[in-house]
């Protein structure tokens, strides 16, 4: 009874599963149907979505599997954009990769496997059911990193990103076995309640070492280095997978251990959250400004928005981490966006360009595109009237509300840094004389995506300003 | 139906977004005579707005309320300095489109959206009366400018639009977290609900100071104005009338709304730093305009020296000053704007800008000689002219406040005559030098379109500037009551026990002051 309880609240992850399952056999006798199981995997993850909004639409908030998992609203609602992220993956996925010759049939079944563990990553509380939740997700995302095998650089960036993420798996674990040493459990709530007493140095290393490895996870600095190389290598799609859903989940999961584990020792967290918030807004700025490779750009672009986001979790309030909500929902929007259209960067020869001397001038030859790409790149940068700007504002409205001042006036004033790079971009769109190699995009799919993202990035998000503050309300409201 | 239940403010807002958006998918001809349409149709709603403004009436008018953005609140609605100041807005709009008119012939179509993207961001600017709103009204004003200086700037525009946009910016963002602040103290980001809420005198400095981060960048004063000359003179005419005449006036509007009756403890304060910078600004920018060979960058050196005695007059504390200050900005939008229509006339003739390029044109342009005399007058500050009811308000009030800082200020208005007069004796007399100067032919019809409603209205203002006291003054008492309790004692105060100066001394009742107005 108890068993079927539980079951009954992983049944999105259930779905999931049998469904990367029959699909994976699927492939192995249907070797070129990558766009039938792309579908079929699109239709599995709006199943699994479906059973996660009705949990929200009850308000479910239920404990799996003796304190493994917990089906909360803050869960349901991180898996919700998993999956929205994770479909528009899987759409804008299929031409390019048939383009360079890689689209087999592995690919959405690898994404759903994927979300299978960011959906343990974002319920998990239990280092043990953290840790395989964790590694699920990873190590699809090491395969998908190489998943153009003819291609050196991917092969190089899904190998970089291997051995690294090995390295930051095996800190996470060091954490997490010094924690349970000196706390006793590798339950959150126990966790927590040893914490309520003395923190000892034993703890403390622990605690440093577990949120080194999530810092890793979430490519905030220090530990930032294979952001750049990984998404450049990696297939445009991929990437823009990678940005979007993982760093979602990753985030989740962050907030979830250091509040329900460490949330009552916020001193002991907080320092740590702040200096790597502030690492990762200047060095995302300052470390883009000489890129040339507008992957690389968008690389340092995500280690720079990570920043912004931290802000939220070192408020450690609910405010807070609402506010974080807020700016995933939007950040998710913006950088998907920004890769649908730098994956419209075609040349004549069918080849995918990726350099800022590819897209000079760009406004004159495909003005549409030059225009959303103008409108994500300033969403990023959160100047308003654009949606971006909502993001930031919450942000740095909690941190102002905790009375974070000091952190607040740095990270804004850092801010400017990075509007820098994001302007270079449209100025060299915009200010510099064509180049004229990009032609016209014969990708309706892509064209939609974009233009849909675009307009939500437009002051017309603004409408969704309410809605919003609504529900990422909701959902924090489940961890405290 | 009642004139008070139309969203007259929300219309206007939206007409430039509406024609923004057509102007976009329309060939070059077609996008011009949308975005003059637009315009002119603002202007007459802005007529009308003026005509129905009931200056004995509530302190806001046209509001609006709409709770579409959650906690972003739609709220608008104007009192009388904000009436001025968006009439300048649209009375400026139709005249830029005008002045791109022949000279902007690349990417017509953006460059209207561009221009009327903009004009909503000043009209909303000058009616929100929500923080966040303002915020964004003023913010995202950065966008368009710096693609109008980018695309159809002059050689070095990469340069100035970057400049423009990062210092901007970085002054603004401090400002947002004060009102971050603010909002969270007051629980609401209500401006008239603010306007009336008491800081604690040590957070007003701060707030204060983050405030007069975004506005000093904006206004521009001196040291944070080099922004100013890049942009003015890199921009194309238009651009820059809209700089001139309108941007630079968001700044003076800021400290006007914001810093004076939001921190008055706070901007007593710093009433010598305010007055020293300006002091600064105005001989410095002064002197360095008078040795400028670039006839725009002598004009941009020109408006921060304006823009200083407006802060001069802002922070005087009392009604002569603060409306001086009003007229000031109004009259500086009208003039710098004209003057560099002037710029941009010659300029589409002989495309330079260099002063010694010409000489002797009142022979071949006598008609463009006589408008250019004008502004020119109008900027020395000539009775008569606009430019001189708003300096001498300014003057006047700023005398009770601080003898020394009137004393410099007023050597502006000599500097002022010198720089503007030597510019135009090197234009218009002498001989003619330059044949190519000389072949210029004088100013048709568009140009006389331009030109001639800014002298009739600088004129106007100059000789009956009551039509545009009138809506501000209620206002400005709001303000001024409202600021009293932190108002600087003044040092031209006559000794009362000297008898040499006893018998010259004319006694005021405080209720014969009242009665008279201030003027």
């Amino acid at each position: 009874m108890e068993l079927n309880a539980s079951l009954s609240l992983v049944r999105p992850e259930i779905i999931l599963s049998f469904s990367a399952l029959a699909l994976l056999l699927l492939a192995a006798w249907r070797e070129q149907a990558g766009r039938l199981i792309s579908i079929l995997a699109v239709a599995a993850l709006s199943a699994a979505g479906a059973f996660v909004i009705n949990f929200m639409m009850k308000g479910t908030n239920l404990s799996a599997f003796d304190g493994l998992l917990v089906n909360d609203a803050f869960g349901n609602f991180s898996k919700i954009l998993i999956f929205i992220a994770a479909t528009i993956s899987l759409m804008i996925a299929p031409r390019f990769l048939e383009n360079a010759g890689a689209m087999r049939a592995e690919y959405p079944v690898l994404i759903l496997l994927s979300c299978i563990g960011m959906g343990v990553m974002v319920s998990a509380t239990d280092l043990i059911s953290l840790y395989i939740g964790l590694e699920l997700q990873s190590l699809s995302a090491y395969v998908l990193a190489s998943f153009v095998r003819s291609d050196g650089r991917s092969a190089e960036a899904g190998l970089k990103y291997f051995v690294l993420g090995a390295l930051a798996s095996g800190m996470l674990l060091f954490g997490a076995s010094l924690v349970y040493g000196f706390a006793g459990s590798t339950s959150f709530a126990a966790i927590g309640a040893a914490m309520d007493a003395e923190v000892g140095l034993g703890l403390i290393f622990g605690i440093v070492f577990i949120l080194s490895g999530l810092a890793f996870k979430i490519s905030a600095a220090p530990f930032h280095m294979w952001t750049p190389d990984v998404y450049e290598g990696a297939p445009t799609p991929v990437t823009a997978f990678f940005a979007s859903a993982p760093k979602v989940a990753a985030i989740a999961l962050t907030i979830r251990i250091v509040l329900e584990a460490f949330g009552s020792q916020i001193l002991v967290w907080q320092q740590i959250i702040i200096a790597v918030a502030l690492m990762s807004i200047i060095i995302g700025a300052v470390g883009a400004i000489g890129q040339q490779n507008l992957k690389r750009l968008m690389a340092y672009s995500s280690i720079n928005n990570v920043g912004f986001i931290l802000i939220g979790l070192a408020t450690g309030t609910e405010q807070g981490i609402s506010a974080m909500l807020v700016y995933l929902v939007i950040y998710v929007a913006m950088t998907l966006g920004s890769f649908v259209c730098l994956m419209q960067l075609k040349d004549k020869d069918g080849g995918y360009r990726e350099e800022f001397a590819d897209i000079a001038g760009l406004s004159k030859t495909r003005p549409a595109l030059a225009a959303a790409l103008l409108i994500f790149m300033l969403s990023l940068a959160g100047i308003p009237p654009l949606f971006g700007f909502w993001g930031k504002l919450v942000v740095f409205n909690a941190a102002v509300a905790a009375g974070l001042l000091p952190l607040a006036v740095i990270g804004i004033t850092a801010s400017v840094i990075g509007t820098f790079y994001y302007l270079k971009v449209v100025k060299v769109m915009y200010f510099d004389d064509a180049a004229d190699v990009i032609v016209e995009n014969d990708d309706k799919v892509l064209a939609w995506t974009g233009g849909v993202l675009a307009a939500a990035n437009s002051p017309l998000g603004y409408f969704a300003i309410p809605a919003l503050g609504i529900w990422t309300a909701y959902a924090a409201r489940a961890l405290f | 139906m009642n004139a008070a239940d139309i969203p007259v403010l929300s219309i206007m807002l939206a007409i430039p977004v509406v024609a923004a958006a057509l102007c976009l998918f329309v060939r070059a001809e077609l996008a011009r005579i949308i975005a003059l349409s637009a315009t002119l149709l603002n202007l007459v709603l802005g007529v009308w707005l003026w005509i129905s403004y009931d200056p004995a009436g509530a302190q806001w008018q046209f509001t609006e309320s709409a709770t579409l953005f959650g906690p972003i609140g739609w709220r608008l609605g104007i009192d009388g300095i904000s009436l001025t100041l968006i009439m300048l807005s649209v009375f400026l709009m139709p005249i830029c489109i005008g002045a791109s008119w022949t000279s902007i012939q690349k990417r017509v179509g953006e460059y209207m959206a561009a221009f009327l993207l903009m004009e909503t961001l000043m009209i909303g600017v000058f009616a929100a009366q929500d923080l966040l709103l303002f915020y964004i009204f003023f913010e995202a004003g950065l966008i368009p400018m710096y693609l109008i200086i980018g695309i159809w700037g002059g050689q070095d525009r990469i340069y100035a639009s970057y400049k423009f946009f990062l210092y901007t910016l970085l002054g603004s963002l401090v400002m947002l977290i004060a009102m971050l602040w603010m909002i969270q103290f007051a629980g609401t980001a209500d401006i008239p609900t603010l306007l009336n809420t008491d800081f604690p005198a040590e957070a007003q400095k701060w707030l204060w100071f983050a405030f007069f981060a975004s506005f000093a960048v904006k206004m521009p004063m001196w040291p944070v104005h080099t922004w100013l000359p890049d942009a003015h003179v890199q921009a194309p005419t238009a651009g820059s009338v809209i700089l001139a005449g309108v941007l630079l006036k968001m700044g003076g509007y800021g400290f006007l709304r914001f810093s004076l009756p939001m921190f008055p403890e706070a901007s007593a304060d710093f009433i010598p730093l305010v007055f020293g910078l300006s002091m600064v600004a105005v001989v410095y920018t002064s002197l360095v305009a008078l040795v400028q060979q670039d006839m725009k960058k002598l004009i941009a050196y020109s408006s921060v020296a304006h823009m200083a005695i407006v802060t001069v007059g802002l922070f005087t504390f009392n009604q002569q000053g603060i409306e001086g200050a009003i007229i000031v900005m109004l009259s500086h939008g009208l003039v710098s704007g004209a003057l560099f229509l002037c710029v941009g006339v010659i300029y589409d003739r002989l495309h330079t800008r260099e002063i010694s390029r010409y000489g002797g044109i009142s022979v071949n342009m006598p008609k463009y000689a006589l408008l250019f005399m004008l502004f020119t007058m109008a900027s020395v500050g000539l009775p008569g002219t606009s430019g001189f009811v708003g300096e001498f308000l300014s003057l006047a009030g700023a005398y009770k406040v601080s003898t020394w800082a009137t004393f410099i200020a007023t050597t502006g208005i000599i500097l002022g005559a010198g720089y503007m007069l030597y510019l135009y004796r090197r234009i218009a007399f002498g001989p003619q030098v330059n044949a190519d100067a000389a072949a210029m032919s004088d100013i048709n019809g568009r140009e006389m379109w331009l030109l001639a409603p800014i002298a009739v209205v600088v004129l106007w203002m100059g000789v009956y500037p009551e039509t545009f006291l009138a809506p501000i003054r209620r206002d400005v008492a709001t303000i001024v009551a409202r600021i009293e309790r932190a108002a600087p004692v003044g040092d031209s105060k006559l000794k009362l026990v000297d008898p040499t100066t006893a018998r010259y001394r004319v006694v005021h009742s405080p209720e014969k002051n009242m009665a008279e107005g201030s003027h």
